[in-house]
């Protein structure tokens, strides 16, 4: 009879309301409706926003960039000098007043990004930032210890490599070009994109696997 | 080289997660990078604000994952919008207790209007 009563009343309950959203759902929904009305942005700028960043952009922009590198040295040139206008060739504008600067990796070098004072990041370049890199973990232990967090990433870096650590700003943010893999040699820039992850141009994967495509 | 059986570290391990763990987390940072990229709120002092709250959090103790994070994301935000005066504290409070009224007002499966939360 207990189970009849509980069932009951759940059901009077959810007939009664909707459901309750959580304490910081309730602020957003009252931030973004006032933020409206005194049209700062509109609901459609928003959820235009939320439907790019969770489902279209990823880090083939940043893929993009990369592969051009690799094949037009000119362009590679252009890219480490002045990152900011390079990537306005391919289109990829930078959003916010920021410098871009990008980073090469070599067979005597690695590089890893890191915001260490919140998580500043080309979001239109490589999408979302992964969890762990907003993580205070990751931010405090990337300058401290690159090579032990490169390690967890199952990164192991010779002694003869010098491990060079990025902080970004709002200012000044960073992608790193890797190396091409060898075996890639006869493929094309659209393929060569692809093959570029997202963890290769923040630092934390050094080799790039032909093979995973 | 890694063998495929090694145990991953506490960074790796989080690798895979979603990025976002509910909408309102979504919503939270579209609407905060909406405002510095058209320019209502600076970079600068974006980064500086969220970094703060993010200082604050860790400080209290508050778990190292995605929740807390999208937190200050929605702390920083706040608080740059009633320093400027862009939108008070008071108002989004208000706001916040008009939504919450007409969710308890609106019987289950029928959409929430914000007029539902109009006080009688």
């Amino acid at each position: 009879m207990t189970e009849y009563n509980a069932d009951k009343i759940g059901e009077i309950h959810r007939h009664l309301h909707s459901e309750l959203p959580s304490e910081p759902a309730l602020r957003v929904k009252a931030l973004e409706s006032v933020l409206v009305e005194k049209e700062l942005f509109t609901s459609a700028d928003i959820d235009k926003w939320v439907d790019a960043y969770t489902e279209k952009v990823g880090p083939i922009n940043g893929g993009k960039v990369v592969a051009r590198a690799w094949v037009d040295a000119a362009f590679k040139a252009r890219l480490l000098a002045d990152g900011t206008k390079a990537f306005d060739e391919l289109g990829f504008k930078s959003r916010v007043d920021s410098d871009l600067k990008t980073v090469e990796n070599t067979a005597s070098v690695q590089n890893l990004v890191v915001c260490t004072l919140c998580s500043c990041y080309p979001l239109h370049l490589l999408g979302m930032s992964p969890t762990w890199y907003k993580s205070n973990e990751y931010r405090a232990r990337a300058v401290r210890d690159p090579r032990g967090v490169l390690r967890e990433f199952g990164v192991e870096i010779d002694d003869d490599v010098e491990v060079r650590v990025w902080d970004s700003t709002s200012e000044r943010r960073f992608l790193v070009l890797p190396q091409r893999p060898p075996g890639t040699e006869t493929w094309p820039e659209d393929k060569l994109a692809r093959l570029v992850t997202r963890n290769a141009m923040i630092g934390t994967q050094r080799d790039l696997t032909p093979e995973s495509l | 080289m890694k063998l495929p059986d090694e145990p991953l570290g506490p960074l790796k391990r989080k690798d895979g997660d979603p990025t976002f763990d509910e909408p309102w987390q979504a919503q939270a940072l579209a609407m905060a990078d909406t405002l510095v990229v058209t320019g209502k709120i600076s970079a600068a002092a974006w980064a500086e604000t969220l970094g703060a709250e993010l200082r604050k959090a860790a400080d209290t103790g508050a778990p190292d994952d995605t929740e807390t994070y999208y937190r200050a994301v929605l702390a920083a935000l706040e608080r740059l919008l009633n320093q400027s005066g862009a939108a008070e504290k008071s108002e989004i409070d208000a706001r916040r207790d008009q939504w919450e009224r007409a969710y308890l007002n609106t019987p289950h499966g029928q959409p929430v209007q914000l007029s539902a939360g109009e006080k009688a």
